[in-house]
């Protein structure tokens, strides 16, 4: 009875400290993009030739130990809108609110923004877990909500107000394999996957689908474990069986290794791995033996291309960093966004979910992108390759 | 392609076998499992990475900055974590054992701390080389991993077993305070034997490096469980037990990738050493009639 009533004491304890942290972090900050005291009558202002001003509600880690995901994207989200609202054709009032990268604190905030601040879409949140009670609780209210880094499956299943524009590793990995299938003519194929990693075993779940789909013969698979440090045996193996390609579902600390050894063997065939193996430290700990990589990403920031390149520059003189692939999916984000409400031509949810639901084509810095009828991404990743020494365009 | 695995086997089977040497020859003596042993192992291969690929200098300078690091490391594990322990009226008999636990703990946190977290690249030329018999490549590396292996069983037999100090170093072994009694200069003895086998280990450690170019704070762990089980297997103390232990654990997880499953390559090859204990409960050269204390 003692027990019970001294846990009784320190749950209430925990439970209004909790309420506390959710109030003091309940500040709303607000990026001007209007100067207009917002709510005007959307038809009017949509004849009148003025731009539809539309409060926007952004969910992210600000702080705790995702905060870093946090600044990236909002980072990316400013300085869209900054552009956004320079071109003059819509007026996006960011509301950010912060989630601290815990499920109860995200959907607060969210309900704080889709009750009390009124907005008309919401941005966010970070981690596919915040976005399983998120979304839900939008779909339910008919608030659009676009998640710009939840890559897990199911995510806009959740319902019809849910889309992303974040590729899943089940997307990502399919591009590379096909350009290479492409690019050397493969016909049979190896499999090597550390078994102990969830991360590298879904991996290589979707691979072996894709290679039994592609109809390409696999030669072999072999497993491997965390930190293992000698991959001779099954290397050897794989070079005995002579496949035209090696897909590899490992992390990067364990594929440099792999592909190292590989080559030391005089295994020549390419490479195929998955976003734990799409990291420059590759480069570093494998040297030369990691040319012939071939990885699928959603951003490069190194690409030719006039609107990235413009894109960098400008992150990178605001914010003193390169940006990440966060930064460049949340800016995406919201010049898709604003596409939309351009079309919808009101500040209406249901309209700018309509008009979201429409986008076809958009020709942002990820590439050209549409939504399916679910509301995920439909896009092309960008493949790419070690080539002397850093990754470069596959061709 | 079978001649090939049997080669990769017997390099991983020699490099266990190096590292299994210095684990018995501390155990022989003093009755103590090293458990820091893998960790100085993994010194020596840091100080590989240091000297070929940071400081560019050639393999054979990598080798002596090994053998001298992980010398003094053997030195100050002696005098500052056994040595204290010693002969002390109411140490149990498992506080050398904590104390070297505690060693490899601190070790592997200031590799980690100095080297970083992650895979190191340990780049020499020497470990390209390679040629051709038939249709298989041998490389020079997994010549010369197996040759120091042999090199230094045989060594290490002939010193115990013809030299005086070696015959000092058995009586030791036998019994400490006889051997003091007996004129024996049972502290030196000692000290000299922790270091040596650390300067084994300190060996395998840029053997390791150069074979499977791999170099990570935590890379001393398993090898060091493995070096265990090798000793058991092979009988505790004995050095010719610590490599043909070795070389039948290297050879049975090289197999078991080749004729099964590689993800069941760890689970397989110690089946067969608890199978091999089952019949020779005192390992494969382990004396029968031997009583511990």
């Amino acid at each position: 009875m003692r027990k019970f009533s001294k846990g009784l004491i320190s749950l209430v304890a925990v439970t209004s400290l909790l309420g506390v942290t959710a109030c003091g972090g309940g500040g709303t900050s607000s990026e001007a993009g209007s100067t207009a005291g917002g709510e005007k009558p959307a038809a009017e202002s949509a004849a009148s030739g003025e731009a539809v001003s539309v409060n926007v509600g952004v969910v992210s880690i600000l702080t705790g130990s995702g905060a870093g995901y946090g600044e990236a994207i909002t980072n990316g989200l400013k300085l869209a809108n900054k552009e956004i609202t320079e071109q003059g054709k819509v007026k996006m009032n960011l509301l950010i609110e912060d989630s601290a990268g815990k499920q109860e604190q995200a959907l607060s905030s969210a309900q704080k923004l889709m009750n009390s601040d009124n907005v008309s879409v919401i941005i966010g949140p970070t981690l596919s877990t915040e976005m399983n009670v998120v979304g839900p609780e939008a779909d339910m209210n008919g608030v659009p909500i676009i998640g710009t880094s939840t890559t897990a499956q199911g995510i806009p299943q959740i319902g019809d107000y849910v889309f992303r524009n974040s590729i899943p590793e089940s997307m990502a990995i399919p591009a590379s394999i096909d350009a290479a299938v492409k690019a050397y003519d493969v016909k049979k194929v190896a499999i090597i996957y550390g078994n102990d990693d969830v991360f590298t075993k879904s991996g290589f779940d979707t691979m072996k689908a894709v290679a039994e789909e592609k109809g390409l013969e696999i030669t072999t698979i072999e497993e491997f474990q965390k930190g293992q440090a000698d991959y001779n045996a099954q290397l050897t193996k794989i070079k005995g069986t002579n496949p035209d390609l090696i897909l590899a579902s490992a992390l990067y600390n364990e594929g440099a290794v792999i592909m190292s050894q590989a080559r030391k063997m005089g295994i020549t065939a390419p490479f195929v791995g998955g976003n734990g193996f799409n990291s420059p430290e590759v480069i570093k700990i494998a040297g030369d033996a990691a040319e012939g990589l071939i990885v699928a990403t959603p951003w490069f920031g190194d690409k030719p291309d006039e609107k990235v390149q413009a894109f960098v520059e400008k992150y990178t003189a605001e914010y003193g960093k390169a940006p990440d692939q966060f930064a460049a999916q949340a800016y995406d984000a919201l010049y898709v966004l604003a596409d939309a409400i351009e079309r919808a031509g009101s500040d209406d949810r249901d309209a700018i979910r309509d008009a979201l639901a429409e986008t076809k084509g958009f020709n942002g810095i990820l590439g050209e992108m549409s939504f399916d009828e679910e509301g995920d991404i439909v896009m092309d990743p960008t493949v790419l390759t070690i080539k002397d020494g850093k990754f470069q365009l596959f061709q | 392609m079978i001649l090939e695995q049997l080669i990769n086997g017997i390099t991983l089977g020699s490099i266990y076998a190096i590292v299994a040497l210095g684990y018995t020859l501390v155990f022989g003596v003093l009755d103590i499992l090293n458990m820091a042993h893998g960790e100085i192992f993994m010194f020596g291969a840091f100080m590989g990475v240091l000297v070929t690929n940071t400081l560019k200098m050639p393999l054979i300078v990598a080798f002596l900055v090994a053998i001298g690091v992980t010398a003094i490391l053997g030195f100050l594990l002696e005098t500052l974590a056994l040595r204290p322990l010693r002969g002390k009226k109411g140490v149990s008999h498992l506080a050398p054992l904590i104390s070297t636990i505690g060693v490899s703990i601190f070790l592997e946190n200031l590799a980690h701390h100095f080297f970083g977290a992650g895979n190191h690249p340990f780049r020499t030329s020497f470990s390209e080389m390679s040629f051709q018999i038939g249709s298989i490549t041998i490389y020079a590396v997994q010549l010369v991993i197996f040759v120091i292996a042999v090199l230094l069983m045989v060594g290490l037999s002939f010193w115990l077993s013809k030299t005086k100090a070696g015959k000092a170093l058995r009586a030791c072994a036998e019994s400490l305070e006889a051997a003091s009694i007996l004129g024996v200069n049972t502290k030196k003895m000692i000290t000299t034997t922790v270091i040596i086998a650390s300067v084994m280990g300190g060996i395998a450690g840029v053997l390791v490096g150069m074979a499977f170019n791999s170099v990570s704070p935590q890379m001393g762990l398993s090898m060091g469980l493995k070096g265990l089980a090798i000793i058991i297997l092979g009988g505790m103390g004995n050095v010719k037990g610590a490599m043909a232990g070795g070389l039948i654990l290297g050879l049975a997880e090289t197999l078991v990738v080749v004729f099964g499953e590689s993800g069941y390559r760890d689970a397989i090859a110690f089946a067969l050493i608890i199978i091999i204990l089952l019949v020779r409960p005192q390992g494969l050269f382990g004396k029968a009639s031997e009583a511990r204390r």
